[in-house]
């Protein structure tokens, strides 16, 4: 095929400076970004490595002045995330934003809270939740006493589901989830149990696909626009703060799931959570990962089976 | 002629952006490279959040470079295509890609905006981005992230675009080097990245 007319048009700006050569198809091709956009590009790069360096400072200062750090996080969505929580204050720099989370606790917990807030639902990738009933359940009902961790629980709609799976299994009495995430505010809103009315379609239908037994609506109650979850799911759940970064192993468990949280560490962050997961399993305990996160390039592959790979299911086995 | 060791690529990866009208477009795009194509391709097309899509075996089958739907933490291998899974936004790390559930971004997961600015920082100028066929403006402020940071720019011409609101966007928002119907892209793709390393280089290379 010949590229030669194919070149239609070139925006505005840059037709003078591509000149004769412009997108034609020979050697000059591969050069013409390089030259051309270089001074526009130095610039953007000083201006990065400025920006770079704030979010260093910010970092580091959150570390020291709270104890947060993030500095294992991991940088595409970090950034992404630490620019959302600059618009959210209404400043214009990382420094200004660095000025405000140091001096006002507030401030800090809406940080955490942008920084950790993601997309979670109830029943969420309902295959995981058949293949825990399925699979999973029998191994646990084994044990005279269970604990459970749910690492990174959000707002506590993933914990409430795996609360209404055991309870339909027969196993709640027997369980104890502990819930735990980085940010007070999203654990209070999990405390409470309390979900949008305007939700429970969706999760109606999640909790079919995930092979619900009973009517759904059975394990709340709505009030105006809420649905509040019953408190017989509540009694054998505790929620408290932990820090996957810092605090260390709190108890031994059959299972952890921690669903769609190392996705956001950067590799030494990642290692010492799973050295922490690894600690804190009993031996033949279930790893429940997200369905897109996978133990290959962890060093504790070999510790694992593979117990459903495709959703991220392993299983201590050293 | 080959007494020197073949140069490396200038672009290492290249990132590939489409919503309405973007699977036969995707299509045409990727039955064009090479087999032997020393990038890597990462490709944000918009679609529902249901897993069970048949879109990489759609673009597996007239690719000749495997395409896969990537897990989290992914190296990045040459001559590879990418798929942004559905319900997941793909971002780029050097040599590496990860997903993230953050929300919806111009109300999209994956989007374009996401997979293009994380790659142009990770990337820079060793980056080429493809705005393809869309029906949003996700995609436009990827493509200026890009520009900025001084990767390769091609947006389908809108007038020839199956839907004209996302390269139009583009174009109206920043500075673009190549606007091209879809037939040209594929082989501006094929002849950018291949001219480096030499004429009989795909043969002798991998």
């Amino acid at each position: 095929m010949d590229g030669e007319g194919q070149l239609r048009r070139a925006a505005d700006g840059t037709a003078a400076a591509t000149g004769a050569g412009a997108g034609r198809r020979e050697t000059a091709t591969v050069s013409i970004p390089i030259v051309t956009n270089a001074d526009t590009a130095d610039a953007a790069d000083a201006v990065d490595d400025v920006e770079e360096l704030e979010l260093d400072l910010l970092l580091t200062g959150i570390a020291r002045r709270w104890g947060y750090d993030f500095r294992g996080y991991s940088p595409a969505s970090l950034r992404r995330r630490v620019r959302k929580a600059m618009h959210a204050e209404g400043v214009r720099s990382l420094s200004a934003l660095q000025e405000r989370v140091l001096h006002r606790p507030e401030a800090l917990q809406r940080f955490i809270s942008t920084l950790s807030v993601n997309v979670t639902g109830m029943f969420r990738d309902p295959q995981v939740y058949r293949a825990l009933r399925r699979q999973v359940l029998p191994m646990l009902r084994t044990y005279p006493f269970v604990r459970i961790w749910h690492a990174g629980c959000s707002t506590g709609e993933e914990v409430y589901s795996m609360a209404i799976l055991l309870h339909e299994e027969g196993l709640l009495e027997r369980c104890r989830i502990y819930a735990t995430d980085l940010s007070d505010d999203l654990l209070q809103r999990a405390r409470r149990g309390v979900f949008a009315l305007r939700d429970m379609q969706e999760h109606t239908a999640a909790y079919h696909r995930a092979g619900g037994k009973g009517d759904f609506s059975s394990y709340y109650i709505a009030d105006h626009q809420s649905a509040i979850l019953r408190d017989e799911l509540r009694r054998h759940l505790v929620f408290s703060q932990h820090n996957l970064v810092s605090d260390s192993s709190f108890n031994e468990f059959q299972l952890i799931l921690c669903r769609n949280v190392l996705i956001y560490f950067s590799e030494p962050l990642r290692e010492r959570v799973h050295r922490l997961f690894y600690d804190s399993l009993v031996n033949f305990g279930i790893l429940a990962l997200g369905i897109k996160e996978s133990m290959r390039y962890t060093p504790f592959v070999d510790r694992y089976e593979p117990l459903v790979e495709s959703l991220g299911l392993y299983r201590r086995v050293r | 002629m080959r007494a020197r060791a073949p140069k490396r690529a200038d672009y290492d990866l290249v990132v590939i952006g489409a919503s309405l009208g973007g699977v036969a477009a995707l299509r045409q795009v990727l039955a064009e490279l090479p087999p032997a194509f020393p990038a890597a391709v990462a490709i944000v097309q918009h679609r529902r959040p249901d897993a069970d899509s048949p879109l990489a075996q759609l673009l597996g089958s007239v690719s000749p470079l495997p395409v896969r739907e990537p897990r989290d933490r992914e190296r990045i291998e040459p001559g590879t295509v990418y798929l942004g899974p559905a319900g997941y936004h793909l971002l780029v790390e050097p040599g590496w890609l990860t997903l993230s559930v953050e929300g919806p971004v111009s109300w999209a997961r994956p989007s374009i905006d996401v997979l293009f600015e994380s790659a142009a920082d990770a990337y820079r100028r060793r980056l080429v981005a493809v705005l393809l066929t869309g029906s949003s403006e996700d995609g436009a402020a990827g493509v200026e992230a890009v520009t900025r940071r001084g990767g390769l720019t091609i947006v389908e011409d809108p007038d020839s675009a199956h839907s004209p609101v996302s390269p139009a966007a583009a174009l109206a928002r920043t500075t673009v080097r190549h606007v091209l119907p879809l037939v040209g892209i594929g082989g501006l793709l094929r002849d950018m990245v291949q001219l480096a390393v030499g004429d009989d280089a795909s043969a002798s290379r991998r």
